[in-house]
């Protein structure tokens, strides 16, 4: 690619999350030169798979919506998505990084009429609904995807469905001969905001949840509420679609347990509170939650949010980390087994379904970072000056709740603005 | 009460956990333990226990130490590391329960009649007389450990099995007169003697 995009004095954001738009936008408010680059078809990451934030219980949509006008609107940002980092080298102020582009097959003639999507018969498991649901071989990520394009998964092309896809296309759009595209370019900092992945609850062995149906994710609860999502926005039990008014909440699914995460999570209490509001947001009077906990740890203000929680008469607070699940086979019920640390009692507690709140794990593994970083031992991204001016952006650098991500995206923002302003000063 | 417990007592007068930490195979771990009762929801035996590993190790630290020393529950332990595998913390749960039965027994306050204790000293004292285990001595004594009467109950009820291992060649009833030993008993002897000396030593243990 012969076109200049980048210089030293550009800042290279890796990953369109939540944490990724703001230290872009930041950086491109303050004047500066930005590439922002995503791996997945579209910005948005994991917040645009809430179905609400807590504490003020409001919808993500909104924030990321005005981000997304933020980005639109901004001409020092380029968007670059389906794009990973492959290499990274040179020092703080001139890195040279190699971006791989993987093939979208579908250009910006795109309309997101849908016609390729109704053409089309291949079904892929859904990952923006982690699986829960089923999506088709060219589809829309979801439905605030940003760039509004729709894509070719790479599995169809070559195939017939790939062929009817293009037959379909009133707009010249799909173009199958795409391919992957090599790009190098010189940034001045990197701001590296690729996030977080879910603890593979499978790991847990004794919750079972590769075994048992109606023992889920929180992540994946999340997508249940959403209206569009996999259930229509019912609490539904993937066993026989009844619906779960009788919930647990297990907390600490991988976390601070050096069988699995050694770290606390973090949000994981704060996202069970909040998950239990939809249980009475649903069924009323007929709702029920059962948090099974160490500790809650609801940090610092929102200490209130869980004391209303608390109050809530259907809502039950047990002490206890659960030792393990079975599977009523006749009802489908997973039962759990543990010890309560308030009196040492034993139980064991049928529920209509169990969500476990998992774990945050740094969605890149040590090793398989661009260039040589220093990492926590739990695999999060150290502020370092050996780091040169490779910055953590949100969760590559702790496991944090919204709130915190975005404060630590605009810090990292603020860091990169300072080493391309360098630049810009020895440069003249 | 023997007198090393008077001793310990007055050493440690109110500590039980620092006691705990000096005197027990993995003592130290005690304090890490988060109280999320992992341990006793996992235990297949949990249900048999008056007070769950999660519990004894808060009266540890409550200073019950009484209640700990001579209750019954570690002696339920049957190592079977379930426990162990799932601690979130990883204390070696099943050797500390070891280490509070073994501590309780050095001081002479293991609960006498409890079965678990019981049967371990028969197979200590049943395997240290020659240097091999007698089976037939070890399952006759195991089946008049609760009295006479209840021993000719359990030998009838298990005698097709034992005749069955008399016939397979899997148990002789000439182990009745005396047995078969190790090569070197005297040596053996020797050895157990220096290792207690050497156990002796490292717990400062006076007289006894």
């Amino acid at each position: 690619m012969s076109e200049v995009i980048a210089t030293n004095q550009t800042i290279l954001v890796v990953g369109g999350g939540i944490s990724g738009q703001t230290a872009a936008l930041e950086a491109a408010e303050c004047g500066k030169q930005v590439i922002l680059v995503e791996k997945t078809p579209s910005l948005g990451g994991r917040v645009s798979q809430l179905y609400k934030y807590f504490p003020k219980l409001c919808h993500p949509k909104c924030g990321l919506e005005i981000n997304l006008r933020r980005i639109k609107a901004n001409r020092n940002v380029r968007v670059m998505t389906l794009t990973e980092v492959t290499s990274i080298s040179g020092d703080a102020g001139n890195y040279s990084v190699t971006l791989k582009t993987s093939p979208r097959y579908v250009n910006e003639n795109c309309t997101s009429c849908g016609a390729c999507g109704d053409a089309v018969e291949a079904e892929f498991d859904d990952e923006y609904n982690y699986g829960l649901g089923k999506r088709k071989g060219a589809y829309l990520p979801y439905n605030q995807a940003y760039p509004e394009r729709y894509v070719l998964d790479p599995a169809i092309v070559g195939t017939e469905d790939a062929e009817k896809a293009k037959a379909a296309c009133k707009y010249d759009a799909i173009d199958l001969d795409m391919g992957e595209e090599e790009t190098t370019i010189t940034v001045g900092a990197v701001i590296w905001a690729t996030g977080w992945k879910p603890y593979d609850a499978g790991k847990i062995q004794p919750y079972g949840y590769d075994r048992f149906a109606n023992v889920i994710t929180s992540v994946e609860f999340e997508r249940m509420l959403d209206p569009h999502g996999p259930t229509g926005g019912k609490i539904l039990r993937p066993s026989d679609g009844k619906e779960a008014k009788d919930v647990a909440f297990i907390q600490c699914a991988g976390s601070r347990d050096k069988n699995h995460l050694k770290h606390c999570s973090r949000i994981c209490c704060m996202a069970s509170l909040k998950q239990t509001t939809y249980l009475r947001e649903q069924f009323g009077d007929e709702g029920k939650g059962t948090v099974y906990y160490i500790d809650i740890r609801a940090i610092d203000r929102i200490d209130d949010f869980y004391q209303n929680i608390k109050n809530d008469p259907n809502m039950t607070f047990i002490k206890s980390k659960v030792a393990s699940i079975t599977e009523d086979k006749e009802t489908g019920n997973p039962v759990l087994h543990g010890v309560d640390t308030e009196g040492y009692h034993r139980y064991s507690n049928p529920h209509d379904l169990v969500v476990l709140a998992i774990g945050m794990e740094p969605s890149v593994p040590a090793g398989d970072f661009p260039m040589e970083v220093v990492l926590n031992e739990e695999g999060f991204v150290e502020l370092d000056e050996a780091n040169g001016a490779f910055f953590a952006a949100g969760c590559s650098s702790d496991a944090l709740d919204v709130n915190r991500a975005v404060q630590s995206a605009t810090a990292s923002a603020l860091r990169a603005i300072q080493v391309v302003n360098k630049v810009a000063g020895a440069e003249g | 009460m023997s007198n090393y417990n008077q001793e310990m007592i007055e050493k440690y007068r109110g500590n039980f956990l620092k006691e705990v930490q000096d005197n027990v195979e993995e003592g130290d771990w005690v304090k890490m333990c988060m109280q999320c009762g992992v341990c006793s929801g996992s235990c297949p035996l949990g249900p048999h226990w008056e007070h769950p590993p999660q519990e004894i190790f808060m009266m540890i630290r409550a200073g019950k130490r009484d209640e700990v020393l001579q209750s019954s529950s570690m002696w339920m332990c049957t190592s079977c590391y379930n426990c162990i595998a799932r601690c979130p913390r990883g204390l070696p749960i099943t050797h500390i329960m070891h280490g509070l039965a073994t501590y309780s027994k050095r001081l002479g306050l293991a609960p006498k009649n409890q079965p678990t204790a019981k049967f371990a000293q028969l197979f200590w004292d049943n395997l240290t007389r020659t240097g091999r285990v007698n089976e037939l001595k070890l399952g006759l004594s195991l089946y008049f450990m609760n009295g006479f009467s209840e021993g000719i109950k359990t030998a009838l009820k298990m005698k097709d099995i034992g005749l069955g291992m008399l016939k397979t060649k899997r148990m002789t009833p000439m182990e009745i007169l005396g047995g078969h030993g190790c090569k070197d008993k005297k040596g053996f002897h020797a050895m157990l003697k220096k290792a207690q000396e050497i156990e002796e030593a490292r717990i400062g243990k006076s007289g006894s």
